[in-house]
């Protein structure tokens, strides 16, 4: 069976939509999305016989029970009858219940075999998991980005209006192309997160140490907003998944971009920076990956989130201040940005924190240029 | 059901010491019932508080009260003190209350151990309770304490966590064997197996599942307390170990721990629907044997908490299979109550209506629990307020309410005065009408996709949010007027005959005893034919 079709489906409904529809009709707010893959539909269709099934042996049980209530009440004179057992009723009841079973489990069945298949994609992503953002690396084109919530602080603090995506908004969607078969490769850097999309009804655990697979086909372009659906620390609410689908020329053209973008990435490495260009482009990348823990204030979030104003390291211990940021604290938050920053953001990052606040003022003052980034990545290399 | 041959006399009779030290001291089955169910309410208005300062968060979109790392101490805790606080030890005051009295014994068959059982719960939740006052914050992983976010990367408080784990566990350990040896040994001359009452049913086959998994928790903290404090990495996977294993650990406790804090109830509601509908409960053999059923599958459908972690296909379809085949015997049950009430003579006292709500509301619960099963659409379900709309509907209007009618049935028995009818009503409609406000609209708000954990939200859940918001508040406030009933019939109730209820005699040993029963129950064992 390829799935419950259309025509069925409505047959379904027919037969059972004899309860007010409203809150339950496809296109409801208040349901699980229909969704856009073939397999989420199925899962749409697989969802609501359930329920249905649910509703009505719920109205034929309830309904028993409260006939009961009023037919027999005391009140109105019932007198109670000594039957205390019946053995073909149970047995009768026993075996409905079982046939009753095996008829949901079919059909979860087809679906599940359909939904669960990790054959190769034409297109295969690495999903990463960290705290508290999503990272996408695209294995045949060398393509890696993350993505990070895009709402402002202001909005969470209720400082300003929030604006029609708030929290389901971030900086740099995923792209996919449509109809195509894209595999997911799932898995978490720090703790466990859980990657959603409901509308592709992909949710996958996203566990560090292994890495486990998912898969949809988009047909309609579109864009497609989910969650972060494992609790993963303070920010769990605030990593959401945003998917960009769209046709396959203008995918093609965004992975040349990317790729183009990358290079040119690369090339400030060889440029001579100034400090206050470092420090310029620092804030930005401070703004983005460590706002969270440490605050915009530097005084971050003791005891859990060290300040780094004032810290010892980042005025003046130059060496392990690089070693901290390229190789996180184990045990701690703290994670390695080696993967995450590019030379020069890394580079200009440190430079930030050891000038901004009173760092700089209090602190030896040395700025750190994207080549010794480099020449840190090649001793660890050796 | 049985009748009962007793002569009952007071003979060198000694009641309570008085003052403090008799609570300390107290190896009374009744008094140590008590503690437990004090207890328990005070955790239940601890655990309140902290379940309004989340609604009150989530009242609307944006950060107003908290800010999301006390949001997640106060879910952690808010889980943490309900199931192993409130349910569990109301659950134990209950069987110390009633076991006893329900099969002919004078007291339970490990006193001291007992007092030793209780006593250990304030220890072991002061210490719980006490990390929120410290500097690092309480446990804020989640009641579920998924490792690495409980080991590596979780407050210093921790260790003090995994230690009251510890001692919660002892402390169901011990307060389980008390009550397996009780009601093996103890039971009066004639009381087989078969003839015993459903409750007391209920709770040895409950008291044999904390005994299989408890030790299990114990183990899954105690691994993590060595990947935290000893260098092991059970748990780390860039030491080697594996974080789903810990899941694996977890679950297997986990979900017997679930029917740990349901089976009592049904135990309790049995009795009621069968006083209230002057009707034997109806196929009391297929009760039993569907509450052996639902033990006895507990153990073997764990991995349906976990059907998001990468399990293999033929996993996730022996997952799907076994939890649905719980669904047969809890159908039973509900078959069988129903059956019960259909031709009796019923009436509508407080804890009936409890119970009847009891049977429909936790049925709602079950559903939910079908389709949370099906493996595909639990994809969809996962981790989202379906979740909580689901195991919410199984412990508030399922256990706690179990647990409030079994209140209200036997607390006129235990004081020897009844309650003020008309407030119990009036606190059954209140709390029917705000629990279903509370957690209904749940269901909608996680299919609509809000996951579960989060202290703020996208806009399109704002509504429903609010809604729920209100009905809780509604709910909490109300079980004051709990707390005022149960203080007002200890205090002003009127006497209580001896039967309480219409012809109860035939229902239980319990009520062949005065209102309040003497302070060892059965001195002299009745005969139960
Ligand atoms: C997920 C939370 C988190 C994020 C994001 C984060 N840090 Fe940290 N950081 C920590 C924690 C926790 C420590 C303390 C580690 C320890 O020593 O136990 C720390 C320590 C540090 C230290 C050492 C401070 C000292 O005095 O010991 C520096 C420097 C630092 N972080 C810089 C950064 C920079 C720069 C960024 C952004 C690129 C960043 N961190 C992002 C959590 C974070
Ligand atoms: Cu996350």
């Amino acid at each position: 069976m390829k799935s419950i079709s259309r025509v069925t489906r409505k047959f379904i409904y027919a037969l059972l939509f004899l309860a007010p529809t409203s809150v339950f009709s496809e296109a409801s707010d208040y349901n699980m999305p229909v969704g856009v893959t073939e397999v989420s539909k199925e899962i749409f269709d697989l969802h609501m016989l359930i329920m249905w099934i649910c509703v009505w042996i719920g109205v034929v049980v309830f309904g028993i029970m409260f006939y009961s209530l009023f037919k027999y009440r005391k009140s109105a004179g019932a007198k109670a009858s000594k039957i205390d057992d019946h053995f073909w009723l149970e047995i009768t009841w026993t075996v409905a219940a079982t046939l009753i079973l095996v008829g949901m489990a079919i059909p979860s069945t087809t679906v599940m075999i359909n939904a669960y298949d990790d054959r190769e994609g034409d297109i295969n992503i690495m999903v990463t998991g960290y705290q508290w953002k999503w990272q996408y690396k695209y294995l045949e084109d060398d393509i890696s980005f993350f993505s990070n919530l895009a709402t402002s602080q202001e909005q969470i603090d209720n400082d300003i209006p929030k604006g029609e995506f708030y929290l389901s908004e971030v900086d740099e969607p995923l792209v996919i192309p449509i109809n195509k078969r894209i595999r997911f490769l799932i898995t978490g850097n720090d703790v466990i997160h859980s990657w959603w999309v409901p509308d592709f009804a992909v949710k996958q655990d996203a566990v560090p140490g292994f890495i486990n697979t998912a898969w949809t086909n988009v047909p309609k372009p579109g864009i497609y907003r989910g969650a972060c659906t494992e609790l993963c620390g303070i920010k769990h609410a605030f990593m959401p998944v945003v998917v960009r689908a769209v046709e396959q020329e203008e995918y093609d053209a965004w992975v040349v971009e990317k790729i183009a973008l990358a290079e040119a990435e690369k090339l400030l490495n060889e440029k001579v920076w100034t400090k206050a260009e470092l420090v310029e482009r620092g804030e930005g990348v401070y703004l983005k990956n460590c706002v969270a823990c440490h605050q915009t204030n530097g005084q971050g979030l003791p005891p859990v989130f060290p300040a780094l104003v004032g810290s010892e390291i980042v005025m003046r211990d130059k060496t392990r201040n690089i070693e901290i940021l390229m190789e996180g604290v184990r045990g701690a938050a703290m994670q390695s940005f080696a993967n995450q920053l590019s030379e020069v953001d890394m580079a200009s990052v440190i430079t930030y924190t050891r000038q901004s606040w009173s760092n700089g003022k209090n602190g030896d003052g040395e700025i750190i240029i994207p080549q010794e980034i480099v020449d840190y990545k090649n001793k660890v290399d050796l | 059901m049985s009748t009962i041959v007793e002569t009952h006399d007071d003979h060198g009779h000694h009641g309570p010491a008085k003052g403090l030290t008799r609570w300390l001291y107290t190896t009374n089955h009744k008094d140590i019932g008590t503690l437990y169910l004090w207890f328990s309410f005070l955790m239940l208005f601890i655990g309140g508080a902290m379940a309004m300062v989340i609604r009150a968060e989530l009242f609307e979109p944006g950060l107003q009260i908290v800010q999301p790392e006390f949001f997640n101490q106060m879910t952690t805790n808010h889980g943490l003190i309900m199931v192993f606080g409130v349910i569990m030890p109301a659950f134990v005051g209950l069987a110390n209350w009633m076991i006893p009295m329900q099969i002919g014994a004078p007291d339970m068959a490990l006193p001291r151990l007992n007092n030793l059982s209780f006593w250990l719960l304030p220890m072991a939740f002061g210490i719980l309770i006490s990390t929120l006052f410290m500097p690092a914050g309480g446990p804020n992983f989640g009641w579920t304490f998924y490792a690495p976010l409980s080991t590596t990367y979780a407050p210093d408080t921790v260790t003090f966590f995994i230690f009251s784990v510890h001692v919660m566990g002892a402390s169901s350990i011990l307060g389980s064997i008390n009550i397996i040896t009780t009601i093996l040994n103890m039971r009066a001359p004639g009381m087989t197996l078969m003839k015993m009452p459903l409750f007391v049913w209920s709770w040895l086959i409950t008291a044999y599942l904390l005994i299989a998994v408890m030790p299990v928790l114990a183990g899954t903290v105690t691994m993590m307390l060595m990947d935290i404090h000893f260098g092991t990495s059970f748990f780390d996977a860039a030491g080697g170990g594996d974080p789903v294993l810990f899941q694996h650990i977890f679950w297997f406790f986990g979900h017997p721990e679930v029917y740990i804090m349901i089976l009592p109830a049904f135990g309790i509601v049995s009795h009621i629907i069968e006083t209230f509908s002057r009707k034997p409960i109806f196929g009391y053999s297929s009760m039993v044997y569907a509450l052996t059923s639902i033990a006895v599958l507990s153990f073997v459908v764990w991995a349906h908490h976990m059907f998001t972690v990468g399990m293999p296909l033929a996993g996730e379809l022996f997952f799907m299979y076994s939890t649905m085949l719980i669904a047969i015997p809890t159908g039973v049950k509900v078959f069988n109550w129903v059956a019960t009430m259909f031709r009796g003579s019923i009436s509508f006292e407080t804890p009936m209506l409890f119970a009847i709500a009891f049977v429909s509301l936790f049925t709602i619960g079950g559903f939910s629990g079908l389709m949370l099963a099906i493996v595909p659409a639990d994809f969809q379900y996962h981790d989202t307020y379906f979740v909580v709309a689901h195991f919410h509907y199984v412990l508030v209007p399922g256990s706690l309410f179990g647990i409030i009618a079994g209140v209200y049935y036997w607390l006129p028995k235990w004081t020897g005065n009844m309650y003020d009818e008309t407030l119990g009503k009036l606190h059954f409609w209140l709390s029917f009408f705000s629990v279903n406000l509370t957690f209904f609209p749940m269901h909608f708000v996680g299919l609509a996709g809000m996951p579960r954990r989060y202290p703020d939200y996208a806009l399109q859940f704002a509504d429903f949010n609010a809604i729920v918001s209100v009905g809780a508040f509604i709910f909490g406030f109300t079980q004051l007027l709990l707390l005022f009933i149960v203080i007002k019939s200890i205090r002003t109730g009127k006497k209580a005959s001896d039967e309480v209820w219409e012809d109860t005699k035939d229902w239980g040993l319990e009520w062949t005893l005065d209102s309040p029963p003497p302070y060892h129950s059965f001195t002299v064992q009745p005969e139960v034919k």
